[in-house]
């Protein structure tokens, strides 16, 4: 039985350890899939400024900000796009973009 | 015990596919490949095979069927012609990018316009930079001896890729032969069974097949894929070498006629190649050195051995029976000419269009393109490299 190979779909991965035709093996591997590696840049929180007003949450496109104890968490880099989408829903300005190597 | 048969080439590609018995042949019907299909619907009807048979609404559809019944686990094949294949165009190419080992019976014909159901390339030529691999055959014999190496070729664990058996429409797969058919129990222990390592109806582990592919991996996926063109080669022979112990029947990546003395060469695929030899017989006959290169594989190209066989020769015609509209000459003309300078060939080459829309080739056709390459060589200049044969000036 194949296991779920779906780590070998990576930005740094060499077209020789890619799976054959890209193909993914294993059932509900979309969370081990880092699709925050496409980004170019990232959002930066400034929790000083924040009023735990929680709009940046579900625009979200990728469930990337989640919501713990009533207060808004740390941002899931693993899956952020970069979008920026949460800079402009935040009425404080405690959300900018910088640019990621 | 081998048994003779007389066969038209659609009538001995359905035959062995009756004898490899696969899973899952979705079909469109389209003149000249329909009578495959229609042959093997009787085969279904009459209980000869226990293989799925899809009557779909297209041939986006049968190829598109095809490769879901293959990423699906399934031995999974169709068979086209002309407007057929261009329809399938999308297909082909993720067939071939998802490593799905189809087979597709392709009997060439005529690409529209002006409308033309006859035989020439220019359908599979199209198709050339897909990622399939083409096998071409000379007749009938070769064109059933192909299909039953098709399958082995096709799923070999290093290759993985979908695989075109062509065979010239009409010419061939009309034109009623003798040919020597193989046992059915020696064609199915030949192909053996199909034992696909990853496939969606696997219960034990689901699978993902075909997701997007960003700009980060798009690059990385086309080069893997190209890593299995470069087994084609080795796995075409070695399936050869199986299938000549079998049936006594030698194939390689090329037949070589006459060619290892000869001074002229003319490089072909296909029915034709049969009239070349001919004309190549009554010219050795009459003590002129020509010779013939028959491609039978011609994706992945095997440059490097036809640069070879061809090194010592003075002159070459190259015959595309196929436009490529470049203004310099057909797609076999650019692949045997890219090889021969690769290799450092200082033989002259010409590049000739011919027979397109089923335009006879006769025997006096191909001595006509050997009288050229004699006069091209006692001149020391090839002169227009891209010329028509048999058109009406």
């Amino acid at each position: 039985m194949a296991v779920s190979d779906i780590k070998k779909l990576g930005t740094k991965v060499s077209w020789k350890d890619l799976t054959e035709g890209m193909m993914i093996a294993g059932a509900g591997v979309s969370r081990e899939f880092l699709t925050g590696e496409w980004s170019s840049v990232k959002p930066q929180f400034d929790e000083r400024k924040c009023t735990q007003c929680l709009l940046c949450t579900p625009v979200c496109p990728d469930s990337c900000i989640p919501v713990v104890d009533k207060k808004r968490g740390a941002f899931d880099y693993d899956h952020c796009k970069g979008c920026g989408i949460c800079v402009k829903a935040c009425p404080a300005g405690a959300i900018t973009m910088e640019g990621v190597e | 015990m081998a048994k003779r048969d007389r066969l038209s080439g659609n009538e001995a590609v359905a035959v062995a596919l009756r004898q490899i018995n696969p899973d899952v042949f979705p079909a469109f019907p389209i003149t000249p490949s329909t009578e495959i299909p229609q042959y093997f619907a009787s085969f279904v009807a009459n209980g000869q095979v226990d293989t799925e048979f899809i009557t779909v609404e297209s041939e986006h559809s049968s190829m598109s069927a095809a490769i879901g019944a293959s990423a699906a686990g399934t031995r999974a094949l169709t068979a086209t012609s002309s407007c057929g294949l261009a329809y399938m165009w999308e297909e082909l190419y993720i067939a071939a990018s998802n490593r799905l080992p189809i087979v597709l019976a392709l009997v060439n014909r005529a690409l529209s316009g002006p409308i033309n159901i006859n035989c020439d390339h220019s359908d599979a030529m199209g198709a050339r930079d897909s990622g399939w691999i083409q096998i071409y055959a000379e007749n009938n014999q070769e064109a059933y001896d192909n299909m039953v190496q098709a399958f082995r070729i096709s799923e070999h664990k290093s290759v993985r890729l979908p695989i075109m058996i062509c065979q010239d429409g009409f010419i061939t797969s009309h034109a009623v032969e003798n040919i020597e058919l193989l046992e059915d129990e020696d064609v199915k222990a030949f192909v053996g069974e199909y034992k696909p390592e990853n496939y969606l109806l696997n219960p034990k582990c689901p699978l993902a097949v075909g997701p997007y592919a960003v700009t980060d991996y798009y690059m990385e996926a086309k080069r893997s894929q190209a890593e299995g063109m470069r087994y084609v080669e080795t796995a075409v022979l070695e399936t050869a070498g199986d299938f000549a112990r079998l049936s006594g029947r030698e194939y390689g990546l090329f037949e070589a006629y006459r060619l290892e003395d000869a001074d002229y060469a003319v490089v072909m695929i296909g029915s034709a190649a049969g009239t070349a030899k001919d004309a190549v017989d009554e010219l050795r006959a009459d003590g002129e050195k020509a010779g013939l290169l028959k491609l039978r594989l011609y994706r992945p190209f095997p440059a490097e051995a036809i640069a070879e066989a061809l090194k010592h020769v003075k002159t070459v015609a190259i015959m595309d029976r196929a436009e490529s509209y470049n203004n310099h000459g057909g797609p076999l003309g650019a692949d045997v000419m890219a090889a021969l300078y690769r290799a450092g060939s200082r033989v002259l080459a010409v590049n000739y269009i011919y027979g397109l829309g089923g335009r006879d080739v006769r025997v006096e056709s191909i001595k006509e393109v050997f009288a050229a390459l004699k006069q091209i060589a006692s001149d020391g200049r090839a002169g227009e490299a891209y010329r028509y044969l048999g058109i009406r000036e």
